[in-house]
């Protein structure tokens, strides 16, 4: 066979993610009600930007303070997301793919700091680590305090970024199927090799988005952190705590901080919803067209 | 270098044993659900049955009757599966690919790839080596697939309806690629078409409702079907019934006459058997024409489709071909009653 043959086989191109302008059978008062929800979003973010003081915007967010917090907000984000990824893969990978009693409901307690006040996750962490808690009280033995250190900050982080890592992963392992682990296993491969070889590089942009929210996350936590870990400058004052705490001393400050927030928001989001031009595999990666509509038993 | 399998899966129906002798490659066929796939995936370790135990080369594939029971994970079983998609991993390039299953066996980067490419050539797929599996038409991603078993030196072949995915252009050159392979190679492969059973295998397992109606060498199959199926497959008429004296009695109390293909025996009236003849012995009239020996039922036409240059009238699981101007003469159309008539010469009796 020569490469002149292989020439006559059917090429399979991507479907254009972009469709042509068409009829799309909208009614009107629906999309007048969807710009209100965009107003109801967008105008509180120009409310902001319109408030910031811009002569006094460099100081006020190079100041002492505001540096340090905004440091510790990242240092604990990364932590936090760091542990996540540690955490949450293994988590979302045996939800997506083990079947076992109570699978659901242990999803269902896994999402859970999704939709719980984080000020509650605060008190839950507190009777957990703190020093009357149920493990505080174990560590406190060992001379470890954790409640309201940088670890604090880290572990409050933890519980309420966590679930954002595990939904998107669980997603991307649910959409890529097991076929390709069972086709790597028949080849040879142990599930070690399976795992590190097939699984991972198939769901890295699940991952990497998950990763991403997560961190998103992690640098917004303000209810949580500050029941759990308090608010001390340079220990567990992270950088919304500064804003909370400057808003009543020092409003431009706040608002101005509040920006470099916003900011770092923006650059998430658009990091963790591009969609590079081939980077990302279709969801089963197919390489073949469907089975013809002959393949029926003659 | 045998493989014996025998298993159980109570949930779907599927009680089936199964030996493949060395170099032998054995085409399982069958309806949509009759088994096939939860075959292979059994074979393969991907599903593990209720019961049953097989073997390969004598290593223990699994034991689940024993006390003991054992259960070797597919990655020890050395038994590559290729599915109806390539499912090339798409981020890996070709070589990489095909390098996959030296790689997991413990071979260094290097020798793999060199393994990889090797295989590739053989394959004729080596000028492909470094494209990404989103670059590869269906036929040339099938091509590397095989590459990719094979270079895991598998023991056995497991091969399901690997062609049922290609379009018309590739489904040949990738038959031939097959037959080139197979050659003393043993191996499992599940098709739909007949061509890939008699080109590919030395044997053919028709599987109905998870159990194995009936299997044997291709041709013998083709001509003699004992199951409907394999008559369909042939491309046969097939009245099941028991035999009486030179024909068979059918269930609705049909009586067909027909020429005992197993003359020189003793008949025995009263045993299952066939009644089996071609679409073109068939003749189509509008009244009941008598003499002897011939059969003529009378049915109702329940459809009328080209075939070849003939028109084939299907009368319920009846089939007759005749020529498109007798079709006209006699003013055909779906719901009419006719008879077909066919001689007994032309109808083969036998026991199943």
């Amino acid at each position: 066979m020569t490469g002149k043959q292989d020439g006559l086989e059917r090429r399979t191109r991507p479907v254009p993610r972009t469709q042509a302008p068409g009829y799309s059978g909208i009614p009107g008062w629906v999309r007048m009600l969807a710009v209100l929800a965009a107003v109801v979003v967008v105008l509180p973010l120009l409310a902001m930007v319109l408030r910031v003081d811009w002569g006094q915007f460099l100081p006020l967010v190079t100041s002492e303070p505001s540096l340090t917090a905004l440091g510790l907000s990242l240092r604990t984000s990364a932590a936090s997301t760091l542990l996540c990824i540690v955490l949450g893969v293994p988590l979302a990978l045996v939800l997506a793919r083990d079947t076992f009693r109570l699978r659901g409901l242990l999803r269902s307690l896994v999402l859970l700091p999704l939709v719980l006040p984080p000020v509650v996750g605060g008190i839950a962490l507190l009777y957990t680590f703190g020093r009357q808690g149920l493990l505080g009280r174990t560590l406190d033995v060992f001379g470890l305090q954790i409640a309201f250190s940088t670890t604090a900050v880290v572990l409050a982080q933890t519980f309420v970024a966590l679930p954002f890592l595990v939904v998107s992963l669980e997603g991307a392992l649910r959409t890529s199927g097991s076929r390709y682990e069972a086709v790597a296993a028949t080849l040879g491969a142990r599930p070690g090799t399976v795992f590190r070889r097939v699984t991972l590089p198939l769901v890295l942009p699940g991952l990497a988005s998950g990763a991403v929210l997560s961190f998103a996350r992690s640098l917004g936590e303000f209810g949580a952190t500050l029941t759990f870990a308090g608010s001390l400058q340079g220990v567990t004052r992270t950088l919304p705590l500064e804003i909370y705490l400057q808003r009543e001393t020092d409003p431009d400050a706040a608002v101005a901080l509040s920006l470099v927030l916003v900011a770092v928001a923006v650059a998430v989001v658009a990091l963790a919803y591009r969609r590079p031009a081939g980077a990302r595999p279709g969801p089963a990666g197919r390489t073949t067209a469907p089975a013809p509509p002959g393949r029926t038993v003659r | 270098m045998t493989l014996s399998f025998q298993a159980a899966v109570a949930a779907r129906g599927f009680d089936v044993a199964l030996t493949v002798r060395p170099g032998e490659t054995v085409a399982v066929m069958g309806p949509n659900g009759a088994g096939k796939s939860t075959l292979l995936a059994g074979i393969a370790g991907l599903l593990r049955p209720d019961s049953g135990s097989a073997e390969l080369n004598g290593r223990t594939l699994f034991d689940l009757d024993g006390g003991k029971r054992t259960w070797v994970p597919p990655y020890h079983r050395g038994t590559a599966l290729l599915a109806q998609e390539p499912l090339l991993f798409p981020h890996l390039n070709v070589v990489d690919n095909v390098a996959f299953g030296p790689r997991s066996a413990g071979a260094g980067n290097a020798e793999a790839k060199e393994q990889a490419m090797r295989w590739l050539a053989e394959v004729e797929a080596d000028q492909l080596a470094g494209r990404r599996p989103v670059e590869l038409s269906g036929g040339q991603a099938q091509r590397v697939a095989v590459a990719r078993a094979l270079a895991a030196d598998p023991e056995l072949l497991l091969l399901d309806e690997p062609l049922a995915a290609l379009d018309i252009h590739s489904a040949p050159l990738l038959r031939r690629l097959f037959k080139r392979v197979l050659a003393g190679r043993q191996a499992i492969i599940i098709t739909h078409d007949v061509l890939d059973a008699l080109m590919l295998a030395d044997r053919v397992v028709i599987l109905e409702d998870g159990r194995i109606a009936e299997e044997g060498p291709t041709r013998a199959v083709l001509e003699r079907p004992r199951s409907s199926f394999a008559a369909g497959l042939a491309g046969l008429n097939f009245l099941p019934g028991t035999l009486d004296g030179a024909g068979v009695r059918t269930r609705d109390g049909l009586k067909v006459s027909g020429h005992d293909e197993e003359a020189g025996q003793l008949p025995m009236p009263g045993r299952p058997g066939v009644a089996v003849f071609p679409p073109s012995a068939v003749s189509v009239f509008l009244s009941d024409t008598h003499g002897s020996p011939r059969n003529s039922f009378a049915v109702t036409i329940t459809d009328l489709e080209p075939h070849g240059d003939q028109v084939r009238v299907r009368a319920g699981s009846l089939a007759a071909d005749i020529t498109p101007a007798a079709s006209a003469d006699l003013g055909l159309a779906p719901g009419m009653t006719v008879h077909f008539v066919v001689k007994a010469a032309a109808v083969s009796v036998y026991g199943t």
